[in-house]
């Protein structure tokens, strides 16, 4: 038997610490060579990390959560052989750049060994060692991975419980076999104070329980570049409502015509087209501005961002050279790169280089909404919802389809009129379709 | 006119709104049910429970004369005969009795029925013209539609004298020399068979290239097999373009040359569309989902406190499905926290021999993207199917990779209707294939087939 310590592998790319998001083994799991021990995150893309060996969990190196670097040691394991590290050697270096306890440097190993028995000046100084996690972790509540869209299993009657105790099954462990929910699991869950929702439809019960989420993983990230985005760049947002009829109309015979061959549009495409129409003459707007050094750097093509809601939180997606794409091969393109990063699958550089962002919060747009810059983009347009309005024309009332832009610029390099131009340029295009393909 | 109110009203007595109206009633709810025809709706009367009844007398008469023509088993019996009339009258016994059933258990429940034809108002009033009698107004806090479905009729074979749908095919006055039946989905194949056992020379015709369009082909070969065997002509790929008497019906085939088929009664089972006009549904201008009334996981509609359930409200149309979700809205109504999320609806096809699917086939568990073993195991290989003289057929589970877990099963052979409820108690109760494998089957029946199965898709079958 010997103790084998995994560390943090090199992802490439220059990185040089990860954040570490799920642990999926616990100190006395057994895990086979290639099984997946844990998902670490890097700027923007979850990579999991294999096992390059069998054997059996002895302790964990980190707390989710924690930012680690590449080369410390993440977990160690008791292998067949004589493994990678000596029983008795000193433990390994860990660089954590955050202050997070170094539990593993305080591993007891599972059998004291004479040598171990170390003059007490080379333990490690306080604080006191941080308790390792049992390999009986509480469930309670503890959030269970489940695949997406993937049903909790439960009997029927487990079901049927959860219901009346007002509990999402979807949060709740199943311990069973395959993740079976039992009556004993629901238990637990609603024990450990599991949000047990009032009694029944009404909504007027009193609520009690307290939840602490810690903004992690991509949570964080985008926490991070908000506030990033908020403090660097001094907003000022546009609003203009367009005229959409005629588009939709276009949109609608496009979709009748090349629906089913060519894939349906979404309003986005066209959206995307008149954007690289109007930037040929608002050059400072398709840039990305670098404060610290104090350059502006404006681009030829436009790598749009496209703002993506995900199941973990909101990501950017890229679409490079979106000057050089038809409707269609463009709403190809948005589809493409936005059902990366939903499933996570995305290239790093497909989420990063974009240099002006689209964002649509589709069907639930509003009138008007402030989007925030995707910093260092010194502009970002956004996509507000369509209603059916009456509108005077000629002294007559007629219904029209209007649909606002709500626009924020970087007021430092964007003038509040060259922006209002840029986006009088889009209104035009969009309200007079055709010139979306004149050239 | 008379003017009711009530909590609950309910339109349509079949499984769907039957069940409903008991449940509420059981609730304490005040509950009234409006039916035009009987109570018990298709299910009872011209459906399934008929249906069954006509198989099982055809089944009979069959083996009975099988025995006439020397039995491998040794019994002997005179040619047998058949009096149509009396054995439709034993099957309108067991519809009387049943639909009689369902009206004492209403009444147990509390639930006030009202005889006639509704027609909605608005979402809270309906109008309830009976047949003979004075009108009635009722006026409801929540209105649940239950008008289940009618057959679909074929533009160039209208309903009426000879040409009948299934309604008519369930109660005939005399049997057809030559029957064709339009259509090989379940309930053609169902009756068609039927109707070859009681003598009469049956031919089918399909649009589609195959029978049973809805299941897999490995599963409706036996099928396919029976069907030869008992001399039913299939014509598949074919579509009908009209009736007369004298020549019976025209036909035309895939490479577009027609012929016709003489035949002096014509069954056309083409489908069953929902109920959704007719009877003022349309004045509340419900949400649809293609033909049929959009609801969500508790029955409701687009319309607050308007429900539907059964056959008006989607795919698979069957009676214990309208039955299921009955009961989830009269809790729902009563005040619980219900939904109608089954992890499977078994399907049942009543054909010789019997086809039942509960959860996902191979196909589509593939489909969606499952990585799943699936293993049959043929009753062949069974003692009691040979006990039976039933060794045709098998039954097959489907199950994850990863986790065993069960995701489907599926038989064909003589009685494994009766296997569904196995088949659909592991899928809801998140069984593995070694939960199946390691229960203890009684010998010797068909159901040890099942403990087969999940042993073969571990790898370890014994008895093969
Ligand atoms: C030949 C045949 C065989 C079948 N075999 C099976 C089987 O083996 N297994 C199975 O599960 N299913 C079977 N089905 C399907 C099953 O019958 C239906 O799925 C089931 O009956 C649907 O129930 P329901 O309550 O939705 O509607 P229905 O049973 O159709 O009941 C609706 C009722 O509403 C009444 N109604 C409609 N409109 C109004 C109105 N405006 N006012 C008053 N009353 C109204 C109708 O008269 C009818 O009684 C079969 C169907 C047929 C035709």
């Amino acid at each position: 038997m010997g103790i084998y310590a995994i560390r943090v592998p090199d992802i490439g790319e220059g990185i040089a610490e990860v954040e570490l998001v799920t642990w999926h083994v616990q100190p006395g799991d057994v895990v086979a060579e290639d099984q997946s021990i844990a998902d670490v995150m890097t700027d923007k893309a979850t990579v999991e990390i294999p096992s390059p060996v069998s054997g059996k969990v002895l302790a964990l190196g980190s707390s989710v959560g924690d930012t680690i670097a590449v080369g410390s040691e993440l977990v160690r394991l008791e292998v067949e052989g004589t493994g990678n590290l000596k029983e008795n050697s000193a433990p390994a270096p860990v660089h954590q750049t955050q202050t997070a306890p170094v539990s593993i440097a305080k591993i007891e190993p599972p059998a004291a060994t004479p040598a171990r028995a170390a003059p007490p000046a080379e333990r490690a100084p306080a604080p006191a060692p941080a308790p390792l996690r049992a390999s009986t972790a509480p469930r309670g509540n503890a959030i269970v991975a489940r695949a997406a869209g993937e049903r909790p299993l439960a009997s029927p009657a487990v079901r049927q419980r959860a219901l009346d105790m007002g509990l999402e099954l979807r949060y709740v462990h199943g311990s069973g076999p395959a993740g079976r929910i039992s009556h004993d699991d629901l238990d637990a869950h609603a024990a450990a104070g599991g949000q047990v929702q009032s009694q029944g439809p009404a909504g007027y019960a009193e609520r009690h329980g307290e939840e602490v989420i810690s903004v992690i993983g991509l949570r964080r990230k985008i926490a991070q570049k908000m506030q990033e985005s908020k403090r660097r760049i001094p907003h000022f947002s546009y609003v203009e409502e367009i005229d959409v009829t005629e588009l939709e109309a276009l949109r609608a015979r496009l979709n009748q015509l090349h629906g089913a061959t060519r894939g349906k549009l979404t309003v986005l495409p066209f959206l995307a087209r008149a954007m690289v129409l109007a930037l040929r003459d608002f050059p400072q707007i398709n840039a990305r501005y670098d404060d610290e050094a104090g350059v502006v750097t404006r681009y030829a093509g436009v790598h749009l961002g496209v703002a993506t809601q995900t199941d973990g939180g909101l990501m950017v997606p890229v679409l490079r050279h979106a000057e050089a794409l038809d409707l269609w091969a463009c709403a190809a393109g948005i589809a493409s790169v936005a059902e990366g990063a939903r499933s996570g699958k995305a290239a790093r550089d497909a989420l990063s280089g974009s240099t002006i962002t689209l964002t649509s919060l589709g069907a639930l747009g509003g009138i008007a909404s402030t989007p925030v810059i995707n910093h260092p983009e010194v502009a970002i347009v956004g996509v507000n919802r369509i209603v059916e309005r009456p509108v005077l024309r000629g002294g007559q009332v007629v219904g029209r389809l209007l649909m606002n832009l709500s626009s924020s610029f970087d007021h430092r390099v964007v003038d509040g009129m060259h922006a209002a131009q840029f986006i009088q340029a889009m209104r035009a295009l969009l309200e007079t379709p055709a010139l979306l393909f004149v050239e | 006119m008379k003017d009711i109110s009530t909590k609950l009203l309910v339109i349509g007595g079949g499984p769907g709104g039957y069940v409903a109206a008991i449940r509420a009633g059981q609730l304490g709810i005040p509950t009234v049910l409006v039916e035009g025809e009987r109570l018990g709706g298709t299910c009872l009367t011209i459906g399934c429970i008929p249906s069954k009844a006509l198989i099982h007398a055809a089944h009979e008469f069959e083996r009975a004369q099988h025995q006439a023509g020397g039995s491998p088993l040794g019994i002997r019996v005179q040619s047998p005969s058949l009096d149509i009339a009396q054995t439709v009258r034993w099957k309108e016994g067991i519809v009387h009795r049943l639909s009689g059933g369902v009206g004492a258990l209403l009444r147990k429940a509390g639930v006030q029925v009202v005889k006639g034809w509704a027609h909605i108002e608005d979402g809270k009033t309906v109008r309830v013209e009976p047949a003979d009698g004075e009108a009635v107004r009722v006026r409801c806090e929540h209105l649940l539609l239950a008008t289940g479905s009618a057959p679909v009729e074929l533009p160039m074979l209208p309903f009426g004298g000879p040409v009948v749908s299934s309604t008519g095919a369930l109660s005939p006055e005399t049997l057809p020399r030559r029957l064709v039946v339009v259509g090989a989905g379940y309930i053609g194949l169902e009756l068609g068979m039927a109707y070859r056992k009681l003598g009469a020379d049956v031919a089918v015709v399909e649009a589609a290239q195959r029978i049973l369009p809805g299941y897999d082909e490995e599963l409706t070969q036996p099928v396919l097999d029976a069907l030869e065997r008992s001399g039913v002509v299939l014509h598949l790929g074919c579509s009908v373009q009209g009736y007369d008497a004298q020549h019976g019906v025209r036909v035309r085939s895939a490479r577009a040359d027609e012929f016709a088929l003489p035949a002096d009664r014509v069954l056309v089972a083409v489908g069953r569309k929902p109920c959704t006009t007719g009877f003022g549904m349309e004045s509340l201008q419900l949400d649809m989902a293609g033909r049929f009334v959009a609801v969500d996981a508790q029955c409701r509609t687009s319309m607050r406190n308007v429900w539907a359930i059964g056959d008006l409200t989607g795919d698979p149309m069957l009676a214990h499905r309208a039955m299921a979700q009955g009961e989830v809205v009269a809790e729902v109504i009563a005040g619980k926290a219900r939904r109608f999320e089954p992890m499977a609806i078994p399907a049942v096809c009543f054909t010789d021999p019997e086809v039942v699917v509960v959860g996902r086939t191979p196909g589509e568990a593939r489909a969606a993207g499952l990585d799943c073993i699936d293993a049959a195991f043929p009753f062949a290989a069974n003692g009691r199917a040979m006990t039976l003289e039933a060794t045709k057929g098998f039954v097959r589970v489907v199950a994850r990779r990863d986790n065993h877990l069960i995701v489907g099963w599926q038989a064909v052979g003589q009685g494994v209707a009766e296997l569904s409820a196995a088949f659909t108690l592991s899928i809801e109760m998140g069984a593995r294939l070694e939960d199946v494998a390691g229960t203890i089957h009684a010998h010797p029946t068909l159901g040890e087939a099942v403990q087969e199965a999940a042993l073969r898709a571990l790898g370890h079958a014994i008895h093969i």
